[in-house]
């Protein structure tokens, strides 16, 4: 058996490769379904109602959407110019630490302000956090040659102790019974609902502009140019006269950034106060999503739909059938292998002999 | 002695819709030399990729000494006597020349290693053939001509009785050529049989008993070398008949546009110690040597993608900045020897590559934005005026062959983004092309070099570094040689002889060739 590249990628295939990665990743975690000893067709129509099956569920679906969107922007900027940010789990802490500091800390009356532009202090503040936690690992990929998955993902430790650190210290909330949380946000700061009665709220509709935003960025200015030159071949980038070292620091700006606004935009849409369980691993769940879309930001919009659905109707339908939760992360994760898999298989083709 | 070692029979291979061998029916004699001769994609390495067991046929069989060849089995292919010198050596460089023969040709079950009774295998082989190298050296130690030493020696080592030899000569100096020519005769003597893969003409003739040219695919001639021509080999290979490009002296040599001082670059794999050069306009400054001798540090350095450690670069009365932005800018026209790694961004789309250089620049950006309008009319023009075939502006530039990699690269070099808006534009004040034919099919070679010499005539100072001696010598008024990152005192063309310019590529006039820099056989300069 042999692997060879195929001269043109085959035209049927970016029909086939998606659809055959969708079937093969149901078709394993149907067999995970009837190990559980549950009916499998019943148990995906139930995780697909419980995902956008009515209106309440669609919100849920929606709201758990938001900061994957962020996070997976994160990544898609990032890994589109081969810096590896493993990081935006703690950055996202740090976004929404921040947020919490510059709009709750003071109950509001520390600064004599109106809301709308104490608003924009949060966001700068949450951005400019997450930020400056990616620029300490760029500056050292980019002058030193320190590999930044590491750097990034052990800071994530960092960023999770200091934040049980200021809970349980200077920004502990008094009124909670000792519960290791935050000053909840000044009330005036928070983002309105899009739908009443639900939680789905405003910062959908941020993420959807941010994911605009970037493909914009990414494809009309120079700066984009440049990420995309610098992830393609940093040789023939530099030889071009990009400057590596200048475009990692933009990145790194730009990626932190968006992964600090998905904690602030977690507290002042969800939360309203900084918990340590605040985030099940939006930061490294925003990867899954990038690499699902190809590293497109719009296409980030639509994995997100797909990874947030797929874990909120697993909620539901393992409270109706009794199949753990769990099958939401081994039907992402299948997702991404095998479409990762499919994508190889368009440029590539294997021979038995 | 007329017995057929060696039988493809209707040999075909399809990759996609492009048929890469055409049904091919080749035989190689015992005791001869087959030269197989075709420009790049003409099917010669899709061949031997089949007799040797990477690719499998479609159809179409093997014979190796009268029996048939398993198909896609490299280790068939050993078996049956058949080695293979592969052009990038594939040699373990931290082990002995011995280890290096032996390996993969014993069991991993055996105990123990048959060292002594290997030594004597390898010295009786050296012996019978004249390839003398020390079995106890590391390869790290050799000389490129003793590493392919190694190789073949490797291959016999394994008891090859046909040898496939790709561009043997790619990375040899004249000197180590022609001790590979007398090894091969005497190979040959002792009734081995030879496929010898070239595209250059001269030594097809040199060597070859038979030739054998491919062209897009198929077998297009066969012909007793003693029977044929230079030119009518390379009609054949390329079906029409080949104007040289028409070489004429510079007529009026200007004033200097840039002189480097005794400039030395940070010690590394490979580096400058000393050079000192001056660049005219009008004229054609030609650096031969063999590559990994400080010629990529050279090109680098001047292409601003490098810094100096010590030393001056004067251009144009200024010191020459590190930055290839800035040297576009100031009238500097670059051509870089790895086209797919270094000239272009591959997976960006033509346009992107063609506006790459002065994408920062407010001849294609204005604010942060690119003007992607105006940078697609450049292209179009880029692409009419250069004859860049292969999709136009939006496709990626990975698909591009090489030959049109380099016409984009050379029209982005000379064509500036003025003469497309009509407004006066200025000429480039140098061009530095590093292997600008390397790996181009004779048309695109002539293209390329009149698209050089037309800017010589234009005013521009042009640096060519080449290690083809054949161009280094058809193209440049001045010539220098580089070795082991130091250069000989430019002399005009018609002083060097060929031995002269063999003997500085080898080093033998170099006088202080102490440490430092090691000359070294640049992976780069071969890759592609």
């Amino acid at each position: 058996m042999r692997i060879e590249k195929r001269i043109q990628p085959s035209r049927g295939a970016f029909v086939w490769a998606p659809l055959s990665a969708l079937i093969f990743t149901l078709s394993i975690s149907a067999l995970l379904v009837l190990w559980a000893g549950a009916p499998v067709g019943h148990t995906y129509v139930l995780l697909l109602q419980g995902a956008f099956g009515s209106v309440v569920a669609l919100s849920e679906t929606l709201t758990r959407a938001i900061p994957l969107m962020l996070t997976g922007l994160a990544a898609a900027v990032a890994f589109k110019a081969r810096l590896f940010n493993i990081g935006a789990e703690g950055q996202l802490y740090a976004g929404a630490l921040a947020a919490v500091a510059v709009g709750g800390l003071h109950g509001g009356s520390g600064f004599a302000i109106a809301p709308s532009v104490l608003f924009i202090f949060m966001i700068v503040a949450a951005a400019l956090a997450g930020a400056l936690m990616l620029l300490g690992p760029a500056l050292l990929k980019s002058h030193l040659g320190v590999d930044e998955v590491v750097t990034t993902l052990l800071l994530n430790f960092i960023a999770l102790l200091f934040v049980s650190m200021m809970l349980d210290g200077p920004m502990k909330d008094p009124s909670a019974m000792g519960w290791p949380q935050s000053v909840a946000l000044n009330s005036e700061l928070e983002l309105s609902k899009l739908i009443p009665q639900t939680r789905v709220h405003s910062g959908l509709i941020g993420a959807f502009f941010l994911a605009i935003g970037l493909w914009v960025l990414m494809n009309f200015t120079v700066l984009g140019f440049d990420i995309r030159a610098v992830g393609a071949s940093s040789r023939a980038s530099a030889f071009a006269g990009v400057s590596i070292s200048k475009t990692t620091l933009w990145v790194a700006l730009l990626s932190g950034g968006l992964a600090g606004l998905a904690g602030a935009i977690e507290v002042a849409g969800r939360t309203s106060y900084v918990t340590l369980d605040m985030s099940p691993g939006y930061g490294y769940s925003g990867i899954v999503i990038a690499m699902l879309a190809g590293l497109h930001p719009l296409g980030v919009l639509a994995a997100s739909l797909l990874v947030a659905g797929v874990m909120v109707g697993a909620d539901s339908m393992s409270r109706a059938v009794g199949v753990p939760t769990f099958i939401a992360d081994v039907i992402v994760a299948t997702s991404l292998l095998s479409v990762m898999v499919a994508s190889m298989l368009t440029q590539y083709r294997v021979r038995l002999r | 002695m007329q017995d057929t070692v060696l039988t493809l029979t209707q040999i075909t291979k399809r990759f996609g819709s492009l048929v890469a061998n055409d049904s091919i029916s080749l035989h190689l004699q015992r005791g001869e030399v087959l030269a197989l001769l075709g420009e790049n994609g003409a099917g010669k390495s899709t061949l031997v990729s089949i007799l040797f067991g990477h690719y499998a046929a479609d159809s179409g069989k093997i014979q190796a000494f009268g029996k048939p060849l398993p198909p896609s089995d490299p280790n068939a292919a050993l078996a049956a006597g058949i080695g293979m010198v592969h052009q990038h050596f594939t040699l373990a460089d931290n082990l002995t020349v011995l280890d290096n023969v032996r390996m993969g040709s014993e069991s991993l079950w055996m105990p123990f290693f048959h060292k002594r009774a290997a030594l004597k295998k390898l010295l009786d082989i050296s012996q019978r053939f004249g390839l003398f190298v020390d079995p106890h050296a590391l390869v790290s130690t050799l000389s490129v001509g003793e590493r392919q030493r190694v190789e073949i020696l490797k291959a016999l080592f394994r008891g090859a009785r046909i040898l496939i030899m790709d561009e043997p000569t790619a990375v040899l100096t004249p000197t180590e050529s022609e001790a590979l020519f007398t090894v091969l005769a005497q190979m040959v003597a002792q009734g081995l049989s030879i496929i010898f893969i070239s595209h250059k003409l001269n030594e097809v003739i040199r060597v070859s008993d038979r030739v054998a040219v491919l062209r897009a695919g198929k077998l297009v001639a066969q012909s007793m070398t003693a029977k044929t021509s230079q030119a009518e080999l390379a009609q054949w290979m390329v079906g029409h008949a080949i104007a040289p490009p028409q070489r004429h002296p510079s007529e009026k040599i200007g004033p200097p546009v840039c002189e480097m001082r005794q400039v030395h670059t940070a010690l590394a794999r490979e580096c400058l110690k000393g050079i000192s050069l001056t660049m005219h306009r009008g004229e054609i400054f030609a650096i031969a040597g063999i590559s990994g001798n400080g010629q990529l540090a050279l090109a680098e350095l001047l292409c601003g993608t490098k810094r100096i450690s010590s030393g001056q670069v004067i251009f144009q009365g200024k010191s020459l900045p590190a930055n290839p932005a800035k040297l576009v800018a100031l009238g500097v026209a670059r051509i870089p020897e790895d086209r797919h790694g270094v000239g272009l961004i591959g997976d960006l789309a033509v346009w992107e590559n063609a506006a790459a250089e002065r994408l920062h620049g407010a001849d294609f950006s204005r604010w942060g934005w690119v003007r992607r309008r105006v940078a697609k009319t450049y292209c179009q023009a880029l692409i009419a005026a250069f004859d860049v075939r292969g999709g136009g502006a939006n496709v990626s530039s990975r698909s591009l062959s090489g030959g049109n990699m380099q016409k984009l690269i050379l029209g982005r070099a000379l064509l500036h983004p003025k003469a497309v808006t009509g407004k006066d534009a200025p000429v480039p004040e140098l061009i530095v092309a590093h292997q600008p034919t390397w790996g181009l099919d004779i048309g695109a070679v002539a293209y390329v070099q009149a698209q050089l010499l037309a800017a010589r005539d234009a005013g521009a100072a042009v640096l060519l570094i080449s290690d083809d001696l054949d161009e280094v010598l058809t193209m440049g008024d001045r010539i220098a040689v580089m070795h082991a990152g130091q250069i000989t005192p430019a002399r005009e063309a018609k002083q060097w002889s060929r031995e002269a310019i063999g003997l500085a590529m080898a080093g033998a006039d170099a006088s202080s060739m102490d440490s430092g820099c090691t000359p070294h056989f640049s992976a780069t300069a071969v890759m592609a």
